[in-house]
């Protein structure tokens, strides 16, 4: 082989190289920032919980309301497998608590209600919101990884595909929204 | 006696508990007690006359099966309202522990309360939370009622104290005398489930995985499912050559489940677990079909240690295959098993139960005082 020859071969060999070490580089970026996204979205329901908890521990509502609260709030901590459900099934609770017309009266003027309320509010925007942007890491993720490239070369090494979490997190009973926006909010 | 019963599971919806209260109504308007019930419900015109309607019941995973509770302000005003309209002597509230109606009747009501635990479910609520907004409310209760010894275990274990017990009631004369349906049992015989097909814990799945064995054995045998739920899936786990000899009702009326009972040779009960009672087994008892079930300890007591139906070892589908097979190859046996049920279930007639019922209203009953908020 004549030594220009060669030197191209070199040559392009240090670019495919270069090229496939971004392209790794650029996977394990997104990885890191799926991850990343994952804590938040796993504090943000956390913290929801602890708020469906205090709630429940608080006297403010009723009994039924309550202890329905608390067991929703623990098994969505506990779940694993069903974690989608059971956080959905939290969601609905606290809907179908505050989505009634009397909750106003039943709360007002009650010591602490309206802090506690407002702390609900805004967990459930934090829920929204890392889900949102968690889902949305994982579509880029998923494809970047479904790329030819990626596949063949097996760039993303043993990392396990990501999965969308998909929940109900809607707090006002549908059409009840009137605020122009899609976060979540308490009902009145 | 003015009666408040409390119904804390959506009336709409059959189940165990929605019938007891029906039917402890019902026993107790007989003898002449003036009875006002209150319960979720999604249809209020389709309710008798003695049932108020507390609003729409949303469904939750509750004590390992999906209930529709009712709870929250709206509901706590209606159960404040009816209490207070009812200037009951007795307010009888059911599975209390339940987040719904009767919690919340517990908690706005003072004077006498009875309470009964239908359910048994092994203490998993590990929350520090639960207990302080349980015992406010029930400690309010002064007596209290068990269908069950599981249920009775149960009580013990959440709250402490005790509880009297006294068994779940069955409509004997209702059960008693019916046409089978057309074309059942037939020649080749038939086996009967009566039950929610998706609910795990009433053992429809051990029954297919019997079925498939003594199915093959016996060429002309067919089964009869009745209970709501979804077909498909049933019919998915049920191998092809079998298929048109699973039979699928869905959620029948009340009539043609009194049919379904004496359409068959054998029914079959296989619940796995959590059943306290066993309403169902009851009615077969008193349509006097020969049944098989699994020996919970529960359907053991019921059907006296097995002198009133066979028992099988719970979940084991090859022992309930080997017992249905016995039965079916034994016209003599069946016979005996249905007369013996027969005399077995008038102890849990509602005639005969409500009248311990009311010597627990009497008992919690003080010289004069009715109910006020």
């Amino acid at each position: 082989m004549s030594t220009p020859a060669l030197l191209t071969t070199i040559a392009v060999i240090a670019v495919i190289s270069v090229y496939i070490s971004w392209r790794a580089g650029r996977l394990d970026r997104m990885h890191a920032r799926l991850e990343a996204a994952r804590a938040s979205l796993d504090a943000a329901l956390v913290r929801r919980s602890s708020v469906a908890l205090e709630l429940a521990s608080s006297g403010l509502l009723d009994p039924a309301a309550s202890l329905l609260l608390a067991d929703l709030a623990h098994d969505a901590r506990s779940a694993s497998a069903g974690r989608e459900l059971a956080e959905s099934d939290l969601t609905r609770a606290l809907r179908a608590v505050f989505s009634q017309p009397e909750v106003g009266a039943s709360l007002l003027g009650r010591e602490g209600a309206d802090e506690l309320l407002a702390e609900l509010e805004s967990t459930a925007h934090q829920v929204f919101l890392a889900r949102k942007f968690y889902n949305s890491a994982v579509a880029a993720t998923v494809a970047a990884r479904r790329r030819w490239l990626a596949r063949v070369l097996r760039l993303a090494g043993g990392a396990p595909m990501p999965e969308f979490f998909e929940i109900d997190d809607t707090l006002a009973p549908a059409g009840m929204d009137d605020q122009g926006t899609d976060m979540p909010h308490l009902s009145g | 006696m003015r009666i408040g019963l409390v119904c804390p599971y959506s009336w709409d919806v059959p189940g165990g508990v929605q019938e007891h209260i029906r039917d402890l109504a019902e026993a107790l308007i007989d003898l002449g007690h003036e009875v006002s019930v209150i319960s979720p419900a999604d249809d209020d015109d389709a309710l008798p006359d003695y049932v108020v309607p507390a609003g729409r019941a949303v469904a939750f995973p509750y004590n390992g099966s999906v209930a529709r509770l009712a709870f929250g302000p709206l509901s706590a005003n209606r159960v404040r309202k009816w209490v207070r309209d009812g200037n009951f002597d007795v307010l009888h509230v059911h599975e209390p522990a339940a987040p719904s109606l009767s919690l919340l009747a517990c908690w706005v009501a003072d004077g006498p309360i009875v309470a009964t635990m239908h359910g048994a479910n092994p203490r998993s609520r590990a929350l520090h939370v639960a207990e302080p907004i349980l015992r406010s409310a029930l400690e309010k209760i002064s007596g209290r009622i068990a269908v069950s010894e599981a249920a009775r275990t149960t009580l013990v274990e959440h709250l402490g104290g005790d509880a009297v017990l006294i068994p779940n009631g069955v409509n004997v004369s209702r059960f008693a005398k019916a046409e089978p349906l057309p074309g059942w049992p037939g020649e080749g015989g038939a086996i009967g489930f009566l039950g929610r097909m998706d609910e795990p814990r009433k053992g429809l799945s051990v029954l297919l995985r019997a079925f498939e064995v003594i199915g093959r054995q016996r060429p002309g045998l067919r089964l009869l499912i009745a209970g709501p739920g979804d077909a498909e899936e049933v019919t998915a786990k049920v191998p092809a050559e079998l298929r048109d000899r699973v039979v699928l009702l869905g959620q029948v009326s009340e009539p043609v489940k009194v049919q379904v009972y004496h359409s068959v040779d054998v029914f079959c009960a296989p619940n796995t677990g959590g059943e306290s009672f066993g309403v169902v087994l009851a009615e077969a008892m008193a349509a006097g079909a020969p049944i098989v079930a699994s020996d919970l300890d529960a359907f053991r007591r019921v059907l006296r240690g097995g002198r009133a139906g066979e028992l099988f070892e719970n979940g084991n589908a090859d022992d309930l295959a080997a017992a249905i097979g016995r039965l079916l190859d034994d016209p003599a046996r069946r016979a005996e098993l249905s007369a013996a049920a027969c005399a077995a279930v008038r102890d849990y007639d509602w005639q005969t139960i409500v009248r311990d019922v009311v010597k627990v209203y009497e008992a919690v009953l003080p010289t004069a005082a009715a109910i006020a908020l």
